[in-house]
C-alpha cells in the first residue's frame, strides 16, 4: 500500500490516458491514410465539453456518472498503490454499474438499449476479470498488486491462457471494435451512442476522463504480466495497445450474441486451462 | 440458560394468544409486543453470550422428549389426514416412511442414549438467533398491515389471519429450538415443525395452485427429512452420540455418515437443485412467509446444519460433491433468475443461488470457506427480507409483481425505490454486504481441492448475477412515462419495518469488522484453531468506499440547479411530455422500454432441467462417496 | 480557454435534399478532406453535437424534426445551411410541399450555398461556424443567452 503512488494515479493517469487516447487517434487516421487531429486532441474534447451548457434528462444522472468517475479513479488508485487486486475488480464492477445506471436513468431508447448492452458487456468480461485475478494468485500466492509485481519471474510464462483470454477481453474495455457494442469512439452507431447517448456537456466530459483512467489502469494490468522486467514490459504494454489499435481498424462490429458467446468460451477453456496446469504442475 | 427458554417459549405463548384472539386491533398490538419482546431478547442474548464461546445447557430430557415424540406422531397424522384429504399418495409415502423410521429410532434405540446436553449456544447459533429474532419478528410486525391489505384485495380468500399468525410464531420457536439444539432428535423435531408450518403457510389461499405446491414443498422436505430420520437410526444402531457437538467433534471418521445424510436434509429445506421447485412454488404465499420462511429464515436452517457439519465434510469426497451441488445450483439459478420478469420468482432463484453459494462453502469446509459461509447467510438473510419485503408493499400499490411494472419506482414511491436500490445494492454491490462475503468465497474457493471448478462456477454466476439484478435497478430508476406519487397509499408500518431493515443493510455492511471480530472469527476459531479475517487495510478501504457511497448523493444537491432539462433523444421524433409521439403513418405511440431477459440463453425449463440432472448426479456420487469415506483430501 | 474552436462536433441531418450534399459530407470525412484535423467529429447524437449541419429544404414531415434535432443540442451551438436548398429551398422552393429554407424553422449562422456544395465550401463554412461559436460562447460566458435574441 503506498498512498503516493494512488495519489500520482489520480493526477497522472488522465495526462496519460487522454495523451494514449490523442495518439491511438493520430495512428487510426494514418492507418486510414489520414492526417488525423492533433495529437491533445482528446484534451480539447474535453474542454470544449465542460464549456458547454449542462443539459440533463434526469438530474440523477450526472450523480451517477460522477460516482462513476469517482469509483474508476478509486480502482485505478487502488491498483497502482499495490492494493488488493479482487478489491480492484469489485470496485470496477460497481464504477460500471454506475455508469449503466446513469444511462437507465436518462430514459431514451437508446441510453436504455446501450445501457443494457453494456450490462452484457460486464457479464462477458467479468468471469475472466475474476478468473484473471485468481490465476495471480495461484502463480504468486497473493492477491495484492505489491506482490503480484514483486514476483521474480515472468507471470506471462506461469499465466499464458489468462493472458490470452485477458487480451480477449481488453477490446471489449477500451470500447474497441468489433466488441464495440454498448457505445463506440467511431461516429455512426446503430444505437446512436449508447450508454453515452443521454449525457452532454461536462458530464460527457466524465465518461471520457473515466475512460481515461480505465485505459491507464487497464495497461498497468498488462503490465503484471511482464513486472519482472520494466523495459520489456513497457514495450510489451506498448505493442499490446497497437494491436488493440489495429483489430479495432480491421474488424467489424459484431452482434452482442457473438461478442458473449465467444468471450465466455474463451474464457472458459483458456482460464480453466491455465489455471489447472498452474495448480497441479507449479505455483502456491 | 434462561433466555434460550424464553426465545423458545414466548413465541408459543404469543401464538397460541394470537390464535385466540378475533381480528382486532387488539391481537395487532399483541403481534408487535411479541415482536419487540423476541427482537429484544435476541439482542439480549447476544450481550450476555457473545463472549462465552459455546455453553452446552443441561436440560431435562425426559418430559421434553416425550412431549416431541407424542408431537411427532400428531404432526404425521396431521400430514397423513391432509394427504388422504388431497388425494397425494407421494406425501402420505413419504410420511409413513419418516414416521416409521423416527418410531423405530424412538422406541428401540433412543433409550439408550443419553443426551447429556440438551441445548446449546454458540456465536453461530446467535447469529442465527438475531436474525430469527430482529428480522423474523421486524417481518411479522410487517405481516399485519400486508395481510389486512391483502385480505381486502383478494376478498375470495377466506379470512384465516388467526391461522397465519398462529403459524408465524410457532414457526419463530422452531426456528430457536433447531438453532439451539444440540440433541439432533430434537433438532429434528424443530426441522419438522419448520416443514409443517411452510407447508400449512404455502397454501393458505387453499387455491388449487396454492394446495398443489404446498404439497410439492411438503413432499420435497418430507424426502429430506427421511435423510435426517436415517441419520438418527444409523447413529442409533452404531451405538454413536446423538449429541451435535460431539458428534461434529467427532471428525469425519466417525460422523461422515449422520453428516452427509444431514447435508442431504439441509440441500432439500435450503431448496438447492434438484429439489428447488419447491421454493418456487412457494411464491404462491402471501409475500411476508416468502421473506420469513422462503428467504431469511426456514431455508436458512438448511444450510445452518451443512455449515455445522462442515468440518466433517471438509477434504472428504461426499463434502466435495454437497459444495459442487451448491455451486451448480448458484450457476443456473442465477442463471435462470435472468429469464424472470416476475420479482418474487426473481428473487426466489436469487435465493436459491445464494444458498447454493453458503452449500459450497460448506461443502468445502476450510475455516475460510465457513467464515465465508456465515458471512453470506448474515448478509443474505437482511438485504433478501427487505427485497420481498419491498416486493409486497410494491405489489399491493401496483397490483403486479412483474419487474416491468416497478418503471420508474423511483419517481412514484420514492422511498420504497431507494429501499429496495439499497436491498439490491446490498446483494451484488461493493461494498455492501453480499460481496464482502463472495470475496471472501472466492479466496476460501482458491485454496480448497478442486478449487478450479468452484472458481469457475462462481466467476460466471455472479457474473450473470450482476446482470439481473442491475437490469432491475436500471428499471426501477428509470423515468416513468407518467409520473404520479403513489407512496402515501403505503401503510405506515410496512415503511417503517422496510426502512428498519435499509438500515440493518447499511448497517451489517458498516459493521461487519466487528460482527466478524465478535462472533465470527471466534467461532471459526474455535473450531479450526485458525482465524480467518480479512487484512486490516482491506476493511479501511471498503468502509471508505462505504463512506463514499453514502456521501455521494449529496451531490444532487449540486446538480438539482442549473440544469436545463430536455427531452430524451428518441431520433429527432417530438414527443409529449408523457412520451407520446407520432410513430409511422402518424398513428400515436407510447414509448416503451423492455429489458432484456436473454430467454434464448438462459431458458428457465431448459437451464432447469440440465441444472436438475448434474446436481443428481453429484448426489448418487455424494452417497457413493461414502462408500469411500474419508479417502480424499 | 477556447476549447469550443479546436473540437466541433457535428451532428448531420438530411432535411430534404437529393443527397447530392450529403454525398459531400461524407466526402469531407474521407482521407482527402479529412476534416478530424481539425478535431470535427460527426457525432450523429444532437446532445453531443456542437454544429448543426443541414441539408435540403423545410417540409411538412421535416420541420418538427430540424426543430426538435435543434432543441436537443446543448448551448453553445451554430446552424450550417448546406447547400442552396437548405439556404432557401432552392429549385424546390415553389414546390406545393416545401416552406423553404432552414431558416424558416431555426437560426441559421451560416449559409453554405451550392448545388450540390464542394467538400472546400463545406470546410469553410464550418470553420466560419466555428468563429460564430466561439462568439457564443464568450457571450455565454459573461452571462448572457448565447443566442442573440431576434
Amino acid at each position: 500500500m503506498n498512498l503516493l503512488y494512488a495519489v500520482a494515479f489520480i493526477i497522472l493517469a488522465p495526462l496519460v490516458g487522454g495523451l494514449i487516447a490523442g495518439v491511438d487517434r493520430k495512428l487510426t487516421a494514418r492507418m486510414q491514410g489520414r492526417m488525423g487531429p492533433p495529437v491533445l486532441q482528446p484534451f480539447y474534447d474535453v474542454g470544449k465539453l465542460l464549456e458547454k451548457e449542462h443539459v440533463v434528462v434526469a438530474l440523477s444522472q450526472n450523480y451517477f456518472v460522477l460516482a462513476y468517475l469517482i469509483f474508476i479513479a478509486f480502482s485505478g488508485a487502488l491498483f497502482f498503490s499495490g492494493g488488493d487486486l479482487l478489491l480492484v475488480v469489485f470496485a470496477l464492477t460497481l464504477a460500471h454499474v454506475l455508469l449503466v445506471l446513469g444511462a437507465y436513468a436518462a430514459t431514451s431508447p437508446y441510453s436504455f438499449i446501450g445501457a443494457e448492452r453494456e450490462l452484457i458487456q460486464l457479464m462477458a468480461y467479468e468471469p475472466m476479470v475474476i478468473l484473471a485475478a485468481a490465476g495471480f494468485y495461484i502463480a504468486t500466492g497473493s492477491f495484492y498488486v505489491t506482490d503480484i509485481a514483486a514476483f521474480p519471474r515472468p507471470l506471462i510464462v506461469l499465466l499464458p491462457g489468462i493472458f490470452i483470454g485477458l487480451f480477449y477481453v481488453l477490446t471489449m474495455k477500451l470500447r474497441k471494435s468489433p466488441f464495440d457494442i454498448a457505445t463506440s469512439h467511431h461516429a455512426h452507431q446503430e444505437i446512436v451512442k449508447g450508454v453515452t447517448t443521454e449525457f452532454s456537456g461536462s458530464t460527457l466530459g466524465m465518461v471520457e476522463v473515466a475512460h481515461w483512467y480505465e485505459t491507464v489502469f487497464l495497461l498497468g494490468l498488462f503490465w503484471l504480466f511482464f513486472a519482472w522486467s520494466p523495459a520489456i514490459a513497457l514495450i510489451a504494454v506498448a505493442i499490446l495497445y497497437l494491436a488493440e489499435i489495429f483489430i479495432d481498424n480491421a474488424t467489424a462490429r459484431v452482434k452482442w450474441g457473438f461478442a458473449l458467446r465467444s468471450i465466455w468460451a474463451v474464457t472458459l477453456v483458456l482460464s480453466a486451462l491455465n489455471l489447472v496446469a498452474l495448480q497441479y504442475f507449479g505455483g502456491l | 440458560m434462561d433466555i434460550l427458554l424464553f426465545l423458545l417459549l414466548a413465541p408459543l405463548i404469543a401464538a397460541v394468544l394470537l390464535y385466540v384472539l378475533p381480528n382486532h386491533p387488539v391481537r395487532d398490538w399483541l403481534v408487535r409486543l411479541a415482536a419487540v419482546a423476541i427482537a429484544g431478547a435476541s439482542l439480549y442474548l447476544l450481550a450476555t453470550a457473545f463472549n462465552k464461546g459455546t455453553q452446552l445447557v443441561v436440560f431435562p430430557t425426559e418430559p421434553a422428549g416425550l412431549v416431541m415424540t407424542g408431537l411427532a406422531v400428531l404432526i404425521a397424522l396431521f400430514i397423513l389426514a391432509m394427504g388422504v384429504k388431497y388425494r397425494k399418495p407421494v406425501a402420505i409415502a413419504l410420511a409413513l416412511v419418516q414416521t416409521a423410521l423416527l418410531l423405530w429410532f424412538e422406541f428401540v434405540y433412543a433409550p439408550g442414549m443419553h443426551a447429556e446436553h440438551n441445548l446449546f449456544v454458540d456465536e453461530f447459533s446467535i447469529v442465527m438467533a438475531l436474525i430469527i429474532g430482529v428480522i423474523g419478528s421486524a417481518i411479522c410486525v410487517y405481516a399485519v398491515p400486508y395481510m389486512r391489505t391483502f385480505q381486502a384485495q383478494h376478498a375470495e380468500v377466506p379470512d384465516r389471519r388467526r391461522m397465519f399468525f398462529f403459524v408465524l410464531f410457532v414457526f419463530l420457536s422452531a426456528m430457536f429450538g433447531i438453532v439451539f439444539s444440540n440433541n439432533l432428535s430434537w433438532l429434528f423435531f424443530f426441522w419438522e415443525v419448520t416443514t409443517l408450518c411452510s407447508f400449512v403457510l404455502i397454501g393458505y389461499t387453499k387455491t388449487t395452485e396454492a394446495i398443489d405446491n404446498s404439497f410439492l414443498a411438503l413432499q420435497m422436505n418430507l424426502l429430506g427429512g427421511v435423510g435426517f430420520a436415517a441419520a438418527l437410526l444409523w447413529l442409533g444402531m452404531t451405538q454413536g452420540t446423538i449429541e451435535l457437538d460431539k458428534l461434529v467433534g467427532a471428525g469425519a471418521a466417525v460422523a461422515l455418515v449422520p453428516a452427509t445424510l444431514i447435508s442431504f436434509a439441509g440441500l432439500t429445506k435450503s431448496a438447492q437443485l434438484p429439489f428447488s421447485s419447491w421454493l418456487l412454488g412457494a411464491m404462491v404465499a402471501p409475500t411476508p412467509v416468502s421473506a420469513l420462511l422462503h428467504s431469511s429464515t426456514m431455508v436458512k436452517a438448511g444450510v445452518y446444519a451443512i455449515v455445522k457439519f462442515a468440518p466433517v465434510l471438509s477434504g472428504t469426497l461426499p463434502g466435495l460433491f454437497v459444495g459442487l451441488v451448491g455451486g451448480v445450483t448458484f450457476l443456473a439459478a442465477s442463471a435462470i433468475a435472468v429469464t424472470q420478469s416476475n420479482a418474487k420468482r426473481v428473487l426466489a432463484y436469487s435465493t436459491v443461488a445464494n444458498l447454493g453459494l453458503v452449500v459450497a462453502c460448506a461443502g468445502i469446509g476450510t475455516y475460510e470457506a465457513v467464515w465465508a459461509a456465515i458471512l453470506l447467510i448474515i448478509f443474505h438473510a437482511v438485504a433478501k427480507s427487505l427485497l420481498f419485503l419491498g416486493v409486497g408493499t410494491v405489489e399491493h400499490q401496483v397490483h403486479s409483481r412483474d419487474i416491468e411494472d416497478m418503471a420508474g419506482l423511483v419517481t412514484r414511491m420514492p422511498r420504497v425505490g431507494v429501499m429496495m436500490l439499497i436491498g439490491m445494492a446490498g446483494m451484488y454491490l461493493a461494498p455492501m454486504g453480499m460481496l464482502i462475503s463472495k470475496w471472501a468465497t472466492l479466496r476460501a474457493f482458491i485454496h480448497a481441492p478442486g478449487g478450479i471448478l468452484f472458481l469457475l462456477l462462481i466467476a460466471f454466476g455472479s457474473a450473470v448475477t450482476v446482470f439481473f439484478w442491475a437490469k432491475w435497478m436500471g428499471l426501477i430508476i428509470a423515468r416513468p412515462n407518467r409520473a404520479e406519487n403513489i407512496e402515501s397509499r403505503v401503510p405506515r408500518e410496512e415503511l417503517i419495518v422496510l426502512g428498519l431493515l435499509a438500515l440493518l443493510v447499511v448497517g451489517v455492511s458498516l459493521l461487519f469488522p466487528w460482527i466478524s471480530r465478535l462472533l465470527l472469527e471466534p467461532y471459526v476459531f474455535g473450531l479450526y484453531g485458525k482465524i480467518a479475517e480479512l487484512g486490516q487495510d482491506n476493511v479501511i478501504i471498503m468502509l471508505l468506499m462505504m463512506g463514499t457511497i453514502l456521501l455521494l448523493p449529496l451531490s444532487l444537491l449540486y446538480f438539482r440547479t442549473g440544469r436545463h432539462k430536455l427531452k430524451p433523444y428518441m431520433g429527432g421524433r417530438p414527443t409529449s411530455s408523457d412520451m407520446h409521439f407520432a410513430g409511422s403513418l402518424g398513428i400515436e405511440r407510447e414509448m416503451g422500454l423492455h429489458n432484456y431477459y436473454l430467454e434464448d440463453w438462459f431458458g428457465e425449463k431448459r437451464t432447469f432441467r440440465a441444472g436438475v440432472a448434474v446436481t443428481a448426479l453429484l448426489i448418487v456420487l455424494m452417497f457413493a462417496g461414502l462408500v469411500n469415506a474419508g479417502g480424499f483430501a | 480557454m477556447a476549447y469550443m474552436k479546436r473540437s466541433p462536433w457535428i451532428i448531420h441531418y438530411d432535411g430534404s435534399s437529393c443527397n447530392g450534399c450529403d454525398i459531400e459530407v461524407l466526402a469531407c470525412l474521407t482521407p482527402l478532406y479529412d476534416v478530424e484535423r481539425f478535431g470535427i467529429i460527426n457525432t450523429g447524437n444532437p446532445k453531443h453535437a456542437d454544429i448543426f449541419v443541414v441539408t435540403g429544404s423545410v417540409n411538412e414531415q421535416n420541420r418538427e424534426v430540424i426543430r426538435n434535432i435543434y432543441e436537443q443540442m446543448p448551448q453553445p451551438k451554430v446552424v450550417v445551411a448546406l447547400g442552396i436548398c437548405a439556404c432557401s429551398g432552392g429549385v424546390f422552393r415553389e414546390c406545393y410541399n416545401v416552406e423553404g429554407g432552414m431558416d424558416k424553422v431555426i437560426p441559421v449562422d451560416v449559409y453554405v450555398p451550392g448545388c450540390p456544395v464542394r467538400p472546400e465550401q463545406i470546410i469553410d463554412g464550418v470553420v466560419k461556424a466555428l468563429g460564430v461559436l466561439e462568439e457564443k460562447r464568450a457571450r455565454m460566458k459573461s452571462g448572457a443567452p448565447a443566442e442573440a435574441t431576434v
